[in-house]
């Protein structure tokens, strides 16, 4: 979620002086028992990080250069077939589809979650009577399962009772139903939407307590100069919460895209994969189409596409800490 | 007596009665927002109220509030209810046992190679979850671990263990050392000041990081999908999933269960809204 952990702040690491009153003797053996002990409340994080991250990350590469079929669990058998499955996916006319859905999911939702989450940290940033309350409710959406927020959306984008539909219809800006979520040409849209919807408290959050970081006297000074309002925010609050802003974009589109959640309960990809992305097409083609090799490959691909942004995001965070 | 009565009438007053006018403004337009924010979270309440059966209109408001949905959805869906409450609950304690020494280690000794742990921990949340998901279905079914609870609660503990590593490492960090150290003249070995001292003085980061931890595998969809096969163990994400899957013609059950699936989300930010604010700010626990 938002840990904005650092790695570049040195740690307060203690030295426990623990050894002062041994003898100098026995000092050696004792440092070392000291080090194996220490590093035991280590070993059983490092193991599960080993067996749940390390193990399917190394384990999709080689499935990804294997026939690996639901033949594979009967026979154990999975034939080397080289690069074929990267050739496959990567060739296949629905991997550009996907890789476009994706891009376009992942920039819809991260501008309007942003963008809304901004305007409403700057709102918040207001002092008046509830704020604290009102705003920590705001944060219900993000908590909510997805596949909860999936559930009710479907049913108030739905084309003949939604909610939406019945709303638009009583202020008679649509005559018929507007199937949201069964047309090629608007699902996608709609599943951004709801997106948004679920992101808008994450940026508002993370985007709060970055300007709660801002001294004030920085504005009274700006105010003497002549600096309200939009130019306040463009000439002091902007620059000083870039890099909280790096931060919040760079883990959003890491989050983006792996969704699954939402586009599933939604469309389940659909209609003709009008809002089939790489994470889903990486799962139906395992857990639809058995093909767990292909599936390996494509989201070794995503993986790939993450970690550029991983990159970027230890960047924006090392300069989050420096500034 | 309050102040403002004593207050001199005049411009003093006359200024603070104008900015307060606008505070209250204020409150009129972020209620405006979080009523539309919160709308859905209000239709799926008001839809699970609704009689079964009617597909055609839901009123606006639900003025005769009809309970069989609930009936419904506690009939079909509870047993996945408790499924969802014990895989939950499990992946805490798992979470919990591994993050909270682990955060010690890292915030406090001087260990060879707790650089390369932290990264990892940080790189390891960007792997996306279909990635872990098709390793380990091939994994779990060597292992015989598909269709089980413990299967469940280890791989939904991925939700949780590197967020509260850091969580917890990041309360740690500042605490004061000096306790420790004095503890650890004092003859206390390393488990006794680690329970008595240390685990103690961070309660705070460790309800936070529990209560995450619950709601991550509470909302866990993507394991319920791939590692569950048949309905012998299902969360009940995933019975919601199955629901609005096919043609759906009863929407209250749908939405009571839907409902039924939030109130952990409700709870905790109704009764633990400052761990939940402490967890969202990320490292910023005080």
């Amino acid at each position: 979620m938002s840990v904005t952990a650092d790695l570049s702040r040195p740690d307060h690491r203690h030295v426990v002086p623990g050894a002062r009153r041994r003898a100098p003797g026995n000092r050696g053996g004792y440092r070392q028992r000291e080090r194996i002990f220490q590093w035991l409340f280590l070993v059983p994080a490092v193991l599960y990080m080993a067996l749940f991250f390390g193990y399917p990350v190394a384990k999709n590469i080689v499935m990804s250069f294997q026939d690996y079929t639901t033949a594979t669990f009967f026979t154990g058998e999975a034939p080397w077939v080289g690069l074929q499955n990267y050739v496959s996916v990567l060739t296949s006319s629905l991997f550009s589809r996907s890789l476009v859905n994706t891009a376009l999911f992942t920039i819809g939702s991260i501008a309007g979650q942003f963008v809304i989450g901004l305007a409403l940290a700057v709102f918040f940033r207001r002092r008046f009577p509830l704020n604290g309350i009102l705003r920590s409710l705001m944060l219900l959406p993000w908590l909510l399962p997805l596949i909860v927020s999936s559930a009710v959306w479907r049913w108030i984008l739905d084309k003949d009772s939604g909610a939406l539909n019945r709303f638009l219809g009583d202020l008679h800006l649509v005559s018929t139903g507007v199937p949201w979520l069964t047309s090629t040409s608007l699902a996608l849209i709609a599943v951004v939407g709801v997106n948004i919807w679920i992101g808008i408290p994450f940026n508002l959050t993370i985007l709060y307590g970055g300007l709660q970081e801002i001294p004030d006297e920085l504005y009274e000074a700006g105010s003497l100069d002549g600096a309200t309002h939009w130019k306040a925010f463009r000439h002091i609050t902007w620059p000083m919460l870039r890099p909280v802003v790096n931060v919040v974009l760079v883990l959003g589109v890491v989050y983006t895209l792996k969704v699954l959640d939402i586009i599933l309960g939604l469309t389940n990809g659909g209609p003709a994969n009008a809002t089939q992305t790489i994470a889903t097409q990486s799962y139906s083609l395992s857990f639809h189409e058995f093909k767990f090799g292909e599936g390996a490959a494509l989201g070794n691909v995503l993986v790939l596409i993450s970690l550029v942004f991983a990159v970027f995001y230890l960047r924006a965070s090392r300069r989050a800490v420096d500034e | 007596m309050s102040l403002s009565t004593l207050r001199v009438p005049g411009r003093t007053a006359g200024a603070s009665v104008a900015p307060e006018r606008r505070r209250w403004w204020s409150t009129v337009l972020a209620l405006l927002f979080l009523a539309i924010m919160l709308f859905p979270v209000y239709w799926m309440i008001n839809a699970s109220l609704q009689p079964n059966g009617t597909t055609l209109q839901t009123s606006w408001l639900p003025l005769s509030p009809d309970f069989s949905g609930y009936a419904t959805a506690v009939s079909q869906q509870g047993r996945n209810l408790v499924t969802s409450l014990l895989v939950s609950l499990g992946s805490v304690v798992v979470c919990m046992a591994i993050a909270a020494p682990a955060a010690y280690a890292l915030a406090y000794f001087k260990v060879r190679g707790a650089g390369v742990v932290l990264f990892a921990i940080l790189i390891s949340q960007m792997i996306p979850g279909i990635v872990v998901a098709n390793a380990l279905y091939t994994a779990y079914n060597d292992l015989g671990l598909l269709n089980s609870i413990p299967g469940l609660i280890l791989a939904d503990s991925s939700h949780g263990i590197p967020f509260a590593i850091l969580i917890i490492r990041a309360f740690m960090n500042g605490m004061p050392s000096s306790v420790i150290e004095a503890a650890r003249v004092d003859g206390a070995g390393h488990l006794r000041t680690f329970f008595s001292i240390v685990l103690p003085l961070s309660r705070n980061s460790l309800i936070t990081a529990a209560l995450f931890t619950f709601l991550f595998s509470w909302s866990d969809f993507l394991f319920a999908l791939t590692l569950t096969t048949t309905d012998q163990v299902r969360p009940v994400t995933l019975g919601i999933f199955q629901y609005i899957g096919a043609y759906v013609n009863d929407w209250s059950s749908v939405m009571a269960t839907a409902v039924l699936a939030s109130i952990p989300a409700i709870i905790l930010l109704v009764l633990a809204q400052k761990y939940i604010a402490a967890g969202t700010t990320g490292g910023a626990v005080k």
